[in-house]
């Protein structure tokens, strides 16, 4: 195989595995503008997945099947929004909590959902159809470029999608407010905007994004359903939000750097590296770099005052009546 | 009708007490939607848990040995989350304890057998706390967030056991797995499948207590838990603290793991990762960060998982029904532990009426 043809099959790959963290991180990135931290993604897109897949097998429409992953990832992110707006829980066991759940809600319906025939497992069954690539003549032939227009549905929407969210976010007055509501909620609350109403919105928008992501991989990315099969994309999300610092425009970069790392890691092991390097290394070196890279950029920023700095009100509950 | 919160004076102990056990009851009514929407009978279910739990001498036994590491995980944690250091580590930690002492035994053979309990137990309560201690600096010197940090960390180590039992270590016949520790390393069983080291989480609980509650140490990690400000302007160092509190948090999360290994598996393999780490979280909300809570809490979450286990073998059902039942439990608990703080007052027809 020639160079030119492995970069390109990289390309490929990493926008095939990027794509489920695309859609989850630029969920996540308009959750936390609002203020809020949503550490349920790992149990969000799990459940994104298993609704999407186990539609998909039902009904064979793929269509349906993303729309019961978002409304599923909107559900469990809701139950996020009202501990942490309405009940005013502490936003990081409030989002473990979901997480707990997701996952073992998951894996419980993932071994209750199939046909009796597969002893109710879903574990096995192939859906009918699946988001499979499509070429646009002429620029799928281009080397390596050409394969960014020979991808899935799932991420052509997201040449869009990702610029419409930083257009929305920075250049629009809703994004303002959106902002306003993350950087300092009682003075937008002075303003007349409802703080709690923004949130509860973006928080279910960011996790309906999130069970999309998830439904990416169940259905198009390894068209399948395992016990835990988003195996900790989750948390890679919430530190590609870091990575982004914030900016929906950034997602593209986070997204395809761990992608591309994650698929390089593949095809080392493919190409028999593990003769020098033992697989386990190569499986873990992702959460490795991730863990490197998210200590290093905490550290520039510090010696740089903050200039990527996270909204400032995340994290923190808001009431007007507090004092 | 309307309704308004107002913060109480003090937090309210009859709240504190009701809510964590309302939360149970909530979640079993929760669950049992669950199991009909599966076409289960849930008081068939629930009977089966129970009975699979505490149904037999030999379940009982089985339930309290789960309990053990599942008690230390949840100290662990709670120290950490004392001041408001979010450790979800304690997954790694465990596995690294467990490394640590498979190392010992292993390769430590000039050691006399006698010594290669004891010193197992240290090297791996070591490599718990090395474990803990990265993200605690890492997050005092720099506030990296230790969320990610101690999560990725548990990817790493999981990562590098299975490396060590598939590949390195694993024992010359067999597909996977370190060679068993010598039998005079072993720890002692007591009574059945109970072993010595429920002993150890026992005096374990009395000693955090006390250093919790009744000394300066622990009156300081309250502090900045509650108001880092006020406890830097007393001249309480964070950082100091920091790193202080997820060394302990990830030496007794290492100890769970050393115990768990001396007295049940003897070696280093496959399921290492058993989720204790994650499920001392939720033990160590519902106690409220309690030591002595937290073995009721601990027994509980421990009957929840051989109780879901015996559901597979008697009713097919699968055994994740423990997992949703713990992930159950902390919604309404994180609902309710506003009740603490504040009271609920209903608005009608303009007169205020306390609930």
């Amino acid at each position: 195989m020639n160079m030119l043809d492995f970069i390109t099959k990289l390309l490929a790959a990493t926008l095939a595995m990027g794509t489920s963290l695309a859609y989850a991180t630029l969920g996540e990135v308009y959750t936390q503008k609002t203020g809020i931290l949503n550490l349920g993604m790992e149990g969000i897109m799990l459940m994104g997945a298993l609704a999407g897949f186990t539609t998909a097998f039902n009904t064979g429409n793929l269509y349906l099947a993303l729309m019961m992953a978002m409304l599923v990832g909107g559900f469990f992110s809701l139950i996020h929004a009202f501990l942490c707006i309405t009940m005013r829980a502490n936003q990081v066991p409030a989002g473990l909590a979901i997480t707990m759940f997701g996952t073992g809600l998951a894996n419980f319906l993932g071994e209750r959902l199939g046909p009796a025939s597969n002893g109710y497992n879903l574990t096995g069954m192939n859906i009918p159809s699946k988001f499979s690539n499509i070429a646009i003549p002429f620029l799928s032939d281009i080397p390596i470029l050409g394969a960014l227009f020979d991808v899935s549905l799932l991420t052509y929407a997201l040449y869009l999608l990702i610029p419409f969210a930083w257009f929305f976010m920075y250049k629009t007055k809703h994004g303002m407010v959106v902002r306003a509501v993350g950087e300092n909620p009682r003075t937008a609350a002075s303003m007349g905007i409802s703080v709690s109403k923004i949130r509860y919105i973006y928080t279910v928008i960011g996790g309906m994004l999130a069970g999309l992501g998830g439904a990416c991989l169940s259905l198009s990315f390894t068209p399948s359903w395992n016990e835990g099969m988003t195996g900790g994309k989750g948390w890679i999300v919430i530190a590609l939000v870091i990575f982004s610092t914030w900016n929906p425009a950034r997602v593209v970069i986070g997204t395809l750097v761990f992608g591309g790392i994650t698929s390089l890691q593949f095809s080392l092991q493919a190409a028999g590296l593990k003769m020098v390097i033992p697989s386990q290394f190569l499986g873990f070196s992702p959460y490795l770099i991730t863990l490197v890279a998210l200590a290093t950029m905490t550290i520039i920023n510090q010696k740089k005052k903050g200039s990527f700095a996270s909204p400032s009100a995340l994290g923190t509950s808001f009431a007007i009546d507090d004092k | 009708m309307k309704f308004r919160l107002e913060k109480r004076d003090s937090r309210s102990t009859r709240m504190a007490v009701l809510v964590p056990v309302a939360s149970l009851l909530v979640s079993f009514i929760l669950g049992a939607i669950v199991l009909l929407i599966s076409d289960a009978n849930p008081f068939q279910a629930y009977a089966a848990m129970i009975k699979g739990a505490f149904g037999s001498q030999t379940k009982l036994q089985y339930t309290l040995v789960k309990s053990i590491p599942l008690l230390l995980c949840g100290l662990a944690v709670g120290i950490a989350f004392r001041l408001k250091f979010w450790n979800i580590g304690a997954e790694g930690q465990y596995v690294g304890g467990v490394i640590g002492i498979t190392w010992v035994m292993q390769f430590w053979t000039f050691l006399p057998s006698a010594l290669l309990l004891p010193v197992g137990m240290l090297v791996g309560i070591l490599f718990g706390a090395i474990w803990g201690g990265i993200p605690g600096v890492l997050k005092a010197q720099w506030s990296v967030d230790e969320t990610l940090t101690t999560l990725m960390m548990n990817y790493i180590i999981i990562g590098f056991a299975e490396y060590l039992y598939f590949d390195a270590w694993k024992a010359p016949r067999g597909n996977m797995g370190t060679v068993l520790y010598p039998k005079e390393a072993w720890l002692p069983r007591i009574w059945g499948r109970v072993h010595g080291g429920i002993f150890i989480a026992l005096i374990l609980v009395g000693i955090l207590w006390f250093v919790l509650y009744k000394t300066r140490w622990g009156f300081e990690l309250n502090m900045i838990g509650k108001n880092k400000r006020a406890a830097e302007c007393q001249g309480v160092s964070i950082k100091k603290n920091i790193i202080l509190a997820m060394l302990l948090s990830g030496a007794i999360a290492g100890l769970a793991g050393v115990i768990d290994a001396a007295a049940v598996t003897h070696q280093l393999t496959k399921g290492v990762d058993a989720g204790y780490g994650f499920t001392g979280i939720i033990i160590a909300w519902m106690s409220g960060l309690n030591p002595f809570i937290s073995i009721i809490v601990s027994v509980i979450m421990a009957a929840l998982e051989t109780g879901s286990d015996a559901l597979q073998m008697t009713m097919k059902l699968p055994n994740a029904m423990g997992a949703v039942l713990q992930g159950l439990i902390l919604i309404p608990l994180l609902a309710g532990n506003i009740f603490i703080e504040y009271r609920l007052l209903v608005i009608k027809n303009r007169k205020e009426v306390t609930a």
